[in-house]
């Protein structure tokens, strides 16, 4: 136990240093990057990366992957939308409520589905982040949920709060919060990464498989919901042919930085909230450095890469000694 | 003139004459967008429906999911396998089409290209039907966000994609007139950032240019997304009295940023007269009354006269329309 403690710090300490070493790369080159605008702008950016990216760090931690978060990210934020636009009298929690639920449900079924089939998860989600977009352009009938239908509270979420922080930015820390306690302090999530590292022991050891894989599937998509808010919030309109379209890997990208295992059961909240943290300042970097348009995607690429090269160099121990002593 | 309009009259009979024997068989047309739920093509789908309701025609629209160049493809195949006798399209590509077009044209359907035209395939197409006299977005541009800041300053362009072919025109339109008109000789673009179309990427790079142009006082933004965009961000910045944001946007998609005075005007043009001019267009071809040449005019009862230009090209309308606080209230779309 102590060995994989051991490991999972020096994964974090990997991705730690490669966001230090990162930002004051970026610094030297343009010093305006280490200002508080920057900052702000860095945890603007974040939150709806830093919500999905729990439900995921789970669904990866059970050894499965779920591909279809930006659809369901889409469909909530559509079915949220819809409340507001034709329901303006309505208290806004009902909004929340109609979001988060519905993420909840559209993940439920990718868990009912991945079990009762025993069927790849990665299949499954391909086929319902299909699905879900069909039925989230069905839902609305096509039209974009605009502007003026989001109503000014949900907008200013984004902008501030009674502590002066945006709204988004504590949920999306909240929301980490919450996972972490779930995960080191409750029984079912403790199972989450049982699961993940022998599936085939876990039954063994009493852990029914089943329903804790349905729960982790079924709390992604009540995540992704969450995010489909928080989307209303920041960008004050919801597009059924734009919003969460390739937000998967976006979310997926953030959480491997973050040191969590493709092949389950390693992985922390810290170690993802620094992977959401590193990819957001990639974002903002490329452009406050004025990289060029054209060879922003390219390059974007590019850190994603090297990150995991070096994260998998540090896990192999190859250089781990020096990386992980030198920050120490 | 006289003359002329007796010969419309004239005209007008013969084709309801002719609308009367094939009262059976209306012309049957298509409209594919780039794109499903774009509220912009919504509009010019409204023109259609409102266009074929007064000409008897029958009107549908399909579109892909998205926007991709052949995802077009496979919807145009089975409209044309129910044998519509007009395709309006929105191409996604300017060439990727090209040999259904073909295709379709040897059999006698007719292809229009509505809203954007297909540069350097014109040959592919019967004729394009275009919102605006495009030459004019770019000077018009310079000149709404010249007259809020007082023709000085630093200024910016957010754009959409770096290979979008109508607005790599527009924008080197607005250069051009930035160097060479002396009116705007105190405006000096700092750089042109491109957030694809997509309202993350848009809204981190609006962002970026607050940080990095501390003296920034003005963003041309000439895409929907990236003007939206750009004023969300001045606004959550709180420095809409310092940044002026101007660009191409819908009324519905900026009217909340008018009524509350974080961006004071933009413009557009009408894309549901378009729809509108398309279906006058189509079913006048079809039948025979109006000739697809250069220099005829096709008259809209709603619009007036149009002359068609040069390679079959219609522009809907001569100027671009301005939004601001007095009239947005008229629009919806």
């Amino acid at each position: 136990m102590s060995l994989v403690r051991r490991l999972a710090r020096a994964r974090e300490a990997g991705i730690l240093v490669m966001l230090v070493l990162f930002s004051l790369v970026v610094g030297l080159i343009e010093p305006r990057f280490l200002s508080g605008e920057t900052v702000r702008i860095v945890l603007l950016a974040i939150p709806l990366i830093m919500v999905a990216a729990m439900g995921e760090m789970m669904v990866l931690l059970a050894r499965h992957v779920d591909l279809s978060i930006g659809s369901i990210l889409g469909f909530s934020a559509i079915a949220a939308g819809m409340v507001f636009r034709d329901h303006p009298e309505w208290p806004l929690f009902i909004g929340f409520a109609v979001a988060i639920l519905s993420g909840a449900a559209l993940g439920f079924v990718n868990g009912l589905i991945v079990t009762l089939f025993r069927l790849p998860s990665i299949i499954v989600t391909l086929g319902t982040l299909s699905l879900y977009r069909g039925l989230l352009f069905i839902l609305s009938g096509s039209k974009q949920i605009d502007p003026n239908d989001i109503p000014e509270p949900i907008i200013r979420m984004a902008q501030t709060s009674p502590f002066g922080i945006p709204w988004i930015v504590i949920i999306a820390f909240a929301v980490a919060l919450a996972t972490w306690l779930f995960l080191t302090f409750t029984q079912v999530g403790r199972q989450i990464y049982a699961i993940g590292s022998n599936p085939g022991a876990a039954p063994l050891r009493g852990i029914r498989v089943v329903p804790v894989t349905i729960l982790v599937f079924t709390l992604s998509g009540a995540l992704a919901g969450l995010a489909g808010i928080i989307y209303a919030a920041r960008f004050g309109y919801v597009n059924p042919g734009i919003t969460g379209v390739g937000f998967e890997f976006t979310v997926i990208a953030a959480v491997v930085i973050g040191g969590v295992s493709i092949n389950g059961g390693i992985g922390s909240v810290a170690g993802t909230m620094l992977g959401v943290l590193f990819l957001g300042a990639v974002q903002v970097a490329l452009p406050i450095l004025g990289v060029s348009g054209f060879w922003q995607n390219a390059i974007y690429g590019g850190i994603i890469l090297i990150a995991l090269v070096i994260d998998r160099t540090v896990r192999a121990g190859g250089i781990r000694g020096l990386l992980a002593r030198g920050t120490a | 003139m006289l003359r002329n309009k007796w010969m419309l009259v004239a005209a007008l009979g013969a084709s309801l004459l002719t609308g009367a024997a094939y009262a059976a068989d209306p012309v049957k047309i298509v409209y594919i967008p780039k794109n499903t739920g774009n509220p912009y093509f919504d509009s010019i789908i409204k023109g259609f429906e409102d266009g074929c309701k007064k000409l008897g025609c029958e009107f549908t629209t399909v579109a892909p999911a998205t926007a991709e160049a052949t995802s077009q493809i496979p919807f145009l195949t089975a409209q044309l396998q129910r044998g519509v006798d007009v395709v309006a399209i929105s191409p996604n590509s300017p060439d990727a089409l090209n040999q259904v077009f073909d295709r379709a044209r040897s059999k006698g359907t007719i292809i229009l290209s509505v809203n954007s035209d297909m540069p350097g395939n014109e040959d592919h197409r019967d004729a394009a039907i275009l919102p605006v006299d495009f030459t004019k977005t770019g000077p018009s541009q310079v000149e709404l966000l010249g007259s809020q800041i007082g023709y000085e300053g630093d200024i910016a362009i957010l754009s959409a994609t770096t290979d979008a072919p109508d607005q790599n025109v527009w924008i080197a339109a607005m250069k051009d007139t930035l160097e060479k008109d002396p009116k705007y000789a105190k405006m000096k673009l700092v750089t042109i950032a491109y957030g694809d179309d997509d309202p993350q990427k848009s809204t981190t790079e609006a962002e970026a240019l607050l940080a990095n142009y501390p003296n920034l006082r003005g963003i041309i933004s000439p895409t929907t997304v990236g003007v939206a965009a750009a004023a969300q961000v001045v606004e959550t910045a709180k420095k809409a009295d310092k940044v002026k944001v101007v660009g191409l946007g819908t009324p519905n998609q900026m009217r909340r940023f008018i009524e509350n005075g974080t961006v004071d005007a933009f413009q557009l043009w009408s894309p549901y007269n378009e729809g509108l001019l398309a279906a006058y267009f189509a079913v006048g071809v079809k039948n025979g009354t109006i000739k697809n040449e250069a220099g005829t005019v096709v008259e809209v009862p709603e619009l007036g006269k149009v002359t068609i230009g040069d390679k079959s090209v219609l522009k809907t309308q001569a100027d671009l329309t301005t939004f601001d606080k007095k009239n947005i209230g008229d629009f919806n779309f």
